[in-house]
């Protein structure tokens, strides 16, 4: 399979007058076409940094990322980008948030808005205003948005982090619905473990102060995953130690 | 049990609601009536008793009655249109600009070094100062006027337009950029909707400017329009004929803010503001 992200040599620094935080460190990893991996680590180990890279939001960086096949070097609707806040427009109906600078009396694109209304769920909202929408609905609304683009990777930074336990755990399996439906590569930047075992083919652990990947943990179980499962809770727990054993070492280090 | 007592609340709630909205509409134009209803009789009935001398103050009915008169004559219609020409062709001329400028400060960092330090610096200046230097400059006919206007009704909106972009999110720029709205897009899909309800209150703040620069022009320099009509009633002391001008203006500053209110409801129905 093709790589469609590649890291090489991915470093990051902010510049702060005469603070220099070393965020990123030297990150290599590629993802293949049509992989769900998540990454996971403590606060501050630079991982929404990360998908700010990658989406090209953020173009102050060492190294390259490649993404099909072409360095990135501005935003672009190949890569979708769902943020921990619906970040819809308020002026605008759902339907219309979904369309964007994108005509609704386009007969393909209306047909294929509804098509994703039906998808995410919100068939009979199309005229609501964000405001008038719940957290749950509004991500989905955000996802569905950023389907409409056809993007090769979807970039997702914490995005069910806002909400409660039940609409999560809903959306997660949406999420997983919409992936094997459409093939989208996606990349899940999370703090939830149990989120990353239940959703991702491939766990990326990270390290904080300096960001750099600890582990790579790949998760063969098929889908759908029982989160109760003993499977389930050995990766659950194999991740955790990655993660714990970071702790550690960050107390170490600060002692 | 508690089934039955809580639908029996909600449906009261609901009735309770429901009368409300039904009489809502009345009695809150009563309430907006009450005072000038007050000031009226009252001043009618001091003037008709003789308390307030009628050369100065004239009385309600007499200034009805001047005012059907100067309608029949058609001379307040030619007077209110010369006035109306003047104020929106100095609203718009002010208007356009003032949304122009301001959104290319708003978007543009450079152009903000360059434009607003000056903007800011004639901002200080009170505009009726420069009255006599525009007509000086551009004569006691429709030019200085206009341009008077024009330069009244630039400031609230140059400025709350360039407050609106200046207040837009850059999370939503984010978006707009992952989308790939392009250049113009961004201004007219994110940036003017987003700032909206700061350009309408400077539309309505440039308006009320506009106004009070039209009085001035016209009371300063002018032979035609309602602020000469009032300072030609003066100098014959015909106060009925100052005060008709006087509540033609407050009338017209009322209808158009009132145009600009409606179009916020319309326009802005998407905000979740507080509604007390």
């Amino acid at each position: 399979m093709v790589a469609t992200l590649q890291m090489n040599h991915v470093s990051k620094t902010f510049k702060n007058n005469q603070d220099h935080v070393h965020v990123l460190d030297d990150l290599n990893f590629s993802v293949k076409n049509g992989e769900f991996i998540s990454i996971i680590g403590p606060s501050g180990c630079g991982k929404s940094t990360l998908l700010k890279l990658i989406a090209g939001l953020d173009l102050d960086y060492e190294g390259e990322i490649i993404v099909g096949g072409q360095e990135v070097h501005a935003p672009s609707k190949d890569r979708g980008f769902i943020f921990q806040e619906h970040r819809l427009f308020p002026w605008l109906t759902v339907e219309k948030n979904i369309a964007g600078n994108l005509s609704l009396k386009n007969q393909e694109i209306r047909q294929k808005v509804d098509e994703l209304l039906t998808l995410v769920n919100l068939k009979g909202f199309e005229k609501a205003y964000p405001r008038q929408l719940s957290g749950g609905m509004s991500q989905r609304v955000a996802i569905a948005r950023a389907l409409l683009r056809n993007p090769e990777v979807l970039l997702l930074d914490e995005p069910f982090g806002a909400l409660d336990a039940f609409t999560r755990s809903h959306l997660q399996e949406a999420l997983l619905d919409i992936w094997e439906k459409n093939q989208t590569t996606m990349m899940l930047v999370t703090h939830d473990i149990d989120e990353a075992v239940f959703l991702s083919t491939k766990v990326v652990v990270m390290n904080a102060k300096p960001g750099r990947v600890k582990a790579i943990v790949p998760i063969d179980l098929p889908y759908p995953r029982n989160r109760t499962g003993r499977s389930f809770q050995e990766f659950r727990t194999l991740i955790l130690k990655h993660l714990d054993h970071q702790v550690e070492e960050v107390e170490d280090w600060s002692i | 049990m508690s089934i039955s007592t809580q639908t029996i609340i909600q449906n009261k709630g609901l009735s309770l609601k429901k009368k409300k909205a039904h009489s809502g509409r009345g009695k809150i134009a009563f309430r907006a009536l009450l005072i000038p209803a007050f000031v009226f009789i009252l001043w009618q009935g001091l003037g008709s008793a003789g308390i307030l001398p009628a050369q100065l103050f004239s009385s309600p009915f007499l200034i009805i009655a001047s005012f059907i008169e100067l309608v029949q004559s058609g001379e307040l219609a030619e007077h209110l249109q010369i006035s109306l020409t003047r104020a929106f062709l100095g609203f718009t001329l002010g208007g356009f600009f003032g949304l122009f400028i301001g959104i290319i400060v708003g978007m543009n960092k450079k152009s903000e070094n360059y434009l607003n330090p000056t903007i800011q610096m004639l901002r200080t200046i009170p505009l009726l100062v420069l009255t006599p230097l525009f007509i000086m400059w551009f004569g006691f006919g429709e030019l200085s006027k206009v341009l008077l206007i024009a330069l009244g009704t630039f400031f609230p909106i140059y400025l709350q337009t360039f407050l609106g972009i200046r207040n837009v999110d850059q999370k939503l720029y984010d978006v707009a950029q992952i989308l790939e709205y392009s250049r113009l897009e961004k201004i007219t899909k994110l940036m003017i909707p987003a700032a909206l309800p700061n350009i309408l209150l400077g539309i309505r703040l440039g308006l009320s400017t506009a106004w009070m620069c039209l009085v001035v022009a016209e009371l300063l320099g002018a032979d035609q329009g309602v602020g000469f009509m009032i300072q030609d009633a003066r100098s014959f002391m015909q106060t009925d004929i100052v005060f008709v001008g006087i509540i033609i203006f407050a009338l017209a500053g009322k209808i158009s803010d009132s145009i600009v209110r409606f179009l916020e409801n319309r326009l802005l129905k998407w905000q979740d503001s507080f509604k007390a």
